[in-house]
């Protein structure tokens, strides 16, 4: 027999893995993101000034490059440069990453979480209100619903709210988020509110979809049938019984969805012109602006690893069965 | 009828599916057959720029003044080919790691879900224009990407299966007789996998499409002249007002493909779901 | 005459519960799932519904509660309980009723508690919802229910998750949230079926008590007939819907009228009756051994196909096997009879090479068999044959019955191709298969037609050596017989040697001769069949053989020296 002892160690040591394991997917993302550019055909200098450049310039910049030195050196540099907070110099406008950043980086964390405070608890609520309404017509006209926007680009709907609501049939919106230079995001809520739509109306469906069929799935278990068979409250059946064995799979699906948020800003933020860290990206891409590229890619890699890693604690939270193991 | 037919004759009674497909092959049609029937040469100067219908022009000219609807006719096919080929692509090459990785388990399970790990890390908008960033804006470059977006999914998905189907009975009973891994991967779990890859398959399409759709947008797909639905918006959204026609027709395509495609991919997930049920009740 | 407890008081004229007429229909099929059903339980009495499965018993008991299954349909009668028709009442006067005045106690215990909520919580949630009281006597009623549950009742318990508990226990706790309310009648649900013997006769123990106590009226649906003679009063045999006989349970079970009672019974019987065997084999020249001591595992039995020595099998840190030593002969069948987790599988699966060792071997004819079946040769592997417990698992669903059973012949015979056709129809038919089942799927067949085509795609690697694990416990007990009547056929057909893995002592008087018990990976008796029964040599074997249920015996008492939670302090 197994004593609790070993099942606490086997727990404690799965979220002790998986924190290791976080930081060897961090690792490793770091590799491909600098590997990644490390593609570039001939020269980075060249490909970056074309091929009309002086000689003095290529090598001024082969030299702020570090070209001159192995690959292994500039990636050691690199990377001993992002853990020091140094993400390097951008080759476009010759500022700091940081810098040039910085305030687009409070952009976009305030559109994202402006995005999932809408997203998370629609989607949950409609998932739920679906399954526990299985297939009445409440549930199809949401399934169907769902359906279309689950499957819809964020350039699709995001234009399509620029056209209801700020050219064509309405204009109560800025179509885009212009804003003064070195202004915040958080300064102008106006510009926000038609990108976090897309964002919400991209997003919740996914979300919805999860939820509902988490909660088909827990609606049909026998502890279920037993609770209404017992004269529970249907209330309390929904959300008393039923929910809380449903939420580690909602924990997963909203974690996904914070990571598809943090891909799905960049084609945002680009149809509103919205001046954060995506459309940044984009830009820099067009420049071949490799420095702020890689930190870009590897900032959106940490995230997605971190996000993870906060969602399996949640949901050994959520289960009894690996709570009591890992917290004795 | 095997089990594939069944599950497809099912799908084909839903009217989702219907209704799915009906737009699907429109979008189709218009981006196969659009060409051939487009009243002008996509490139050529018709109108002023940006100009509403008129003759010559039945629904205007765009920021180049080129025809609206002759580049819309023209505009489909290469989204259409790239994420087909970036799905086949992205579902065989996710489908077989997964497999594989469910079936020998050991190292080569760590590799496919360690590569796997770090592939989702990377949004998939974001891995695309990594690549583009390196080595510019190709189409093979982009195909290849896509695929390379779509595999660590399937893989999940596709190992989740196999591993399920695997500690069935019945392929214990093939280890037992001695069969060998590979034909244990294709004759004993491939088929009883091959529904969810199925709806696999259809979900990896809708991404494929709206990820090729956006790259062309954002401008790193197809490059100016050419017509092509994503550079179309991209061109022409900043005469959204003057000219919307330039800009929503394409959308609009878009929008309707995928969201067939994800209407058809729902009923196959519902009907393998429900001849799962009836078959073990 | 029924013979019952005389403590048990008077029955009261009036009814508890009473189903009249009931017909419930489901779409899609031709006939009632329940069809005209009447019945009527006092309290205090323990009326038992017995049918085998797809018989509308569940279906009748769920009625008791006002649930009918989605999709199903009330064509006609009524449930009354407390004199009010439950199908009829609006859902709120029907919350008020189920878990008040009438409650369920279902099949499964580890997929009927929350496994997020804590046993006191679920106890609570069902005392707040019917009972309006304070937060404390809420506390003290749980406290009481789990005491008449013999559960312990101090916080630390109220504290648990069920995933902290044993089957038993949940079980316990699924009955205590059933009573907490001191409904007049609980419907249970085949409450014991995935229980090991000795706790099942704990739990019905548990139950008895319940009724008398409290005066409850209990329905007990189930499929065994060998429980109900331990619990039930009264019983009703159903059969598609309809109910064919009923009546006091010792003249139903002993005189049935009915002929298909007779036949279930019979099917029961002959799967409990000593076995008579024709012409034996070799095992019968050498004389039992004498059943006063375990049997020294002799190194190299003389007519040993298979032996195996020392094995020892581990699953994570935990040992499974644990050392045991076994052989079979031909023509002989070794049941190998254990609890459920005693190792029996595991130990199966070592033999088959499905499971690697962690030491020991496995010889056949003296040569030692790889540990895992892909490293044995080919003719090793055919030698060996492995018959799977759940026959819906065990055939590859996409694949049809002919192709199955010919990729026996492919692997394992040197049969040409044009050949195998009429060698898969020879064997189909040799298992009584019908000509034509070859072409179908798996999903178009019975439990019991799987079984057999599972026995035919052995038979094509033509063994030695059977190994069938639990290959009756999925099916109901009338085909049950047949099967095993198939496998002895079989086996003296072919001079195979058996091993015959199961739980159910009942099924090995039937079909074994010789017996090895094993008990938390130990071999810990082994006798020829008939002395386990009549002169058991260790303790765990006595009780092994007192805790399974017999249809010619009363309720077994369970022994005070019992390891598990404390009953009632007087029997």
């Amino acid at each position: 027999m197994r004593g609790p002892d070993s099942v606490r160690r086997r727990a404690t040591g799965l979220l002790g893995r998986r924190a290791l394991l976080a930081l060897l997917t961090l690792w490793l993302v770091s590799l491909v993101v600098f590997g990644a550019v490390e593609l570039l055909p001939g020269d980075a200098a060249t490909t970056i000034l074309g091929k009309e450049a002086t000689p003095g310039r290529l090598e001024a910049l082969r030299r702020q490059l570090h070209l001159e030195d192995g690959i292994v050196h500039r990636y050691l540099q690199w990377l001993g440069g992002v853990l020091r907070g140094d993400l390097g110099t951008s080759a476009a406008t010759g500022s700091p990453v940081t810098e040039l950043l910085g305030p687009r980086l409070s952009s976009s964390v305030l559109l994202v979480l402006l995005a999932a405070a809408v997203t998370v608890p629609l989607g949950v609520g409609l998932g739920v209100l679906g399954a526990v309404r299985r297939d009445r017509p409440v549930d199809h006209v949401l399934g169907v619903g769902m359906l279309v926007f689950h499957a819809l680009p964020e350039f699709v709907v995001g234009i399509l709210l620029v056209l209801v609501f700020a050219t064509q049939v309405l204009h109560v919106l800025p179509a885009v988020s212009l804003l003064p230079p070195g202004d915040s995001a958080w300064a102008h809520l106006d510009v926000v509110v038609l990108p976090a739509a897309t964002l919400v109306l991209t997003t919740f469906a996914y979300i919805g979809r999860a939820t509902r069929a988490a909660m088909v799935d827990v609606l049909e278990r026998d502890h279920v049938r037993l609770a209404r068979l017992n004269g529970l409250p249907e209330r309390q059946v929904i959300w008393g019984h039923a929910f809380p064995n449903a939420l580690p799979a909602v924990i997963q699906v909203v974690a996904l969805q914070f990571a598809w948020l943090s891909g799905g800003v960049v084609v945002v933020e680009f149809v509103f012109s919205f001046p954060g860290i995506g459309a940044a990206l984009v830009e820099a891409v067009r420049n071949r602006d490799v420095q702020v590229v890689q930190a870009i890619a590897l900032g959106t890699g940490a995230v997605y690893v971190a996000v993870n890693l906060l969602a399996d604690v949640a949901t050994t939270l959520a289960t009894p069965r690996l709570r009591t193991a890992a917290a004795r | 009828m095997s089990g594939r037919g069944r599950t497809l004759a099912a799908a084909a009674r839903l009217g989702r599916v219907r209704l799915g497909l009906a737009l699907v092959v429109l979008v189709v049609l218009v981006a196969v057959v659009g060409p051939l029937v487009a009243p002008h040469d996509p490139d050529a100067f018709v109108a002023p720029p940006s100009s509403g219908p008129a003759s010559g022009a039945a629904l205007g000219a765009d920021v180049l003044g080129r025809d609206v609807l002759s580049r819309f006719l023209s505009g489909g096919r290469a989204i259409l080919a790239m994420s087909v080929l970036a799905t086949v692509a992205g579902v065989g090459a996710g489908a077989a790691a997964g497999i594989a990785a469910a079936i020998r388990g050991g190292w080569i399970d760590e590799l496919v879900m360690r590569t796997a790990d770090v592939l989702l890390a990377i949004p998939q908008v974001v891995l695309v224009l990594l690549g583009v960033a390196a080595l510019g804006p190709q189409l093979w470059l982009i195909v290849l990407l896509v695929a390379l977006a779509n595999a660590p999914r399937v893989a999940r998905v596709a190992r989740g299966t196999a591993l399920e189907i695997a500690q069935r009975d019945f392929v214990r009973a093939a280890e037992a007789a001695g069969e060998s891994s590979l034909r244990i991967a294709t004759h004993e779990v491939l088929p009883s996998a091959a529904d969810a890859l199925l709806v696999e398959f259809g979900l990896r399409l809708t991404v494929s499409i709206a990820l090729v759709a956006s790259v062309g947008f954002l401008g790193f797909g197809l490059q100016p002249p050419a017509s092509d639905w994503g550079l179309m918006i991209n061109e022409n959204r900043l005469a959204i007002t003057a000219q919307p026609w330039s800009v929503v027709l394409p959308v609009v395509a878009v929008g309707v493909l995928t969201v067939g495609v994800n209407l058809v991919t729902d009923g196959l997930s519902r009907a393998a779901a429900g001849l799962d049920r009836a078959g073990r009740a | 005459m029924r013979t019952r407890d005389p403590a048990v008081p008077a029955v009261p004229a009036v009814p508890a519960a009473e189903i009249r007429g009931l017909t419930i229909a489901q779409p899609g099929t031709d006939r009632p799932v329940v069809d005209d059903v009447s019945l009527a339980i006092r309290p205090g009495e323990v009326l038992a519904l017995v049918g085998e499965s797809g018989s509308g018993k569940t279906t009748t008991a769920l009625a008791l509660l006002g649930h009918v299954r989605r999709g199903a349909r009330v064509v006609a009668g009524s449930a009354l309980v407390g004199g009010r028709d439950v199908l009829a009442l609006p859902p709120r006067e029907l919350r008020a009723v189920r878990g008040r005045a009438v409650s369920y106690v279902p099949q499964d215990p580890a997929s009927s508690l929350n496994p997020a909520l804590r046993i006191g919580t679920q106890l609570d949630q069902v005392i707040a919802a019917h009972l309006d009281a304070p937060r404390d006597e809420r506390r003290e009623r749980a406290r009481t229910t789990l005491a008449d549950v013999a559960l312990p009742h101090d916080r630390a318990f109220l504290r648990r998750f069920p995933h902290q508990l044993s089957g038993g226990q949940q079980q316990r706790v699924a009955i205590a949230i059933a009573v907490a309310c001191r409904p007049a009648v609980v419907a249970f649900d085949e409450p014991t079926t995935g229980l090991d013997v000795t706790t099942q006769a704990h739990v019905l123990a548990t139950i008895r008590e319940l009724c008398r106590t409290h005066g409850l009226a209990a329905l007990y649906v189930s499929h065994d007939l060998a429980v109900v003679a331990q619990i039930a009063g009264t019983v009703a045999v159903l059969r598609e819907g309809r109910i064919v006989e009923r009546g006091p349970v010792a003249s139903v079970l002993h005189e049935p009228e009915h002929a298909y009672v007779r036949a279930l019974l019979d099917a029961h019987r002959s799967v409990g009756r000593p076995r008579s065997r024709g012409t034996r084999g070799p095992a019968e020249a050498s004389p039992a051994p004498a059943p006063s001591a375990p049997e020294p595992p002799a190194p190299e039995p003389s007519g040993a196909v298979l032996a195996v020595t020392g094995l020892v099998a581990v699953h994570g840190r935990a040992t499974v096997v644990d050392d045991v030593a076994l052989h079979v002969r031909r023509d002989e069948c070794l049941a190998i009879v254990g609890e459920s987790g005693s190792g029996k599988t595991t130990l199966a699966r070592c033999i088959a090479g499905l499971h690697r060792p962690a030491a020991g071997t496995v010889t056949l004819d003296g040569v030692p068999l790889a540990p895992l079946a892909r490293d044995r040769s080919r003719e090793h592997r055919g030698r060996v044959q492995y018959v799977f417990q759940n026959p819906y698992a065990s055939l590859n669903p996409r694949r049809t019955i002919g192709d199955t059973v010919d990729r026996g012949l492919v692997l394992f015979s040197d049969e040409p191709r044009r050949r195998r056709a009429a060698r898969t129809a020879d064997l189909l038919a040799r298992v009584e298969l019908p000509a034509g089942v070859a072409e179908r799927l798996p999903e178009e067949l019975s439990g019991g037609e799987r079984q057999r085509v599972a026995i035919a795609r052995a038979l094509a690697a033509d063994p030695d050596v059977l190994v069938c694990d639990e290959i009756t416990s999925a099916l109901d007990v009338s085909v049950q017989a047949s099967v095993l009547g198939l496998l002895d056929e079989l086996r003296r057909e072919r001079r195979l040697a058996v091993l015959f893995i199961t739980h159910d002592l009942a099924v090995v008087r039937s079909v074994a001769d010789r017996v090895l018990i094993v008990r938390h990976g130990r071999a810990i008796e082994t006798a020829a069949t008939e002395d386990v029964f009549t002169a058991p040599a260790t303790e765990d074997a006595r009780r092994l053989v007192a805790d399974s249920p017999r249809l010619d015996r009363g309720p077994a008492v369970p022994p005070p020296s019992s390891l598990l939670a404390p009953l009632q302090p007087n029997g």
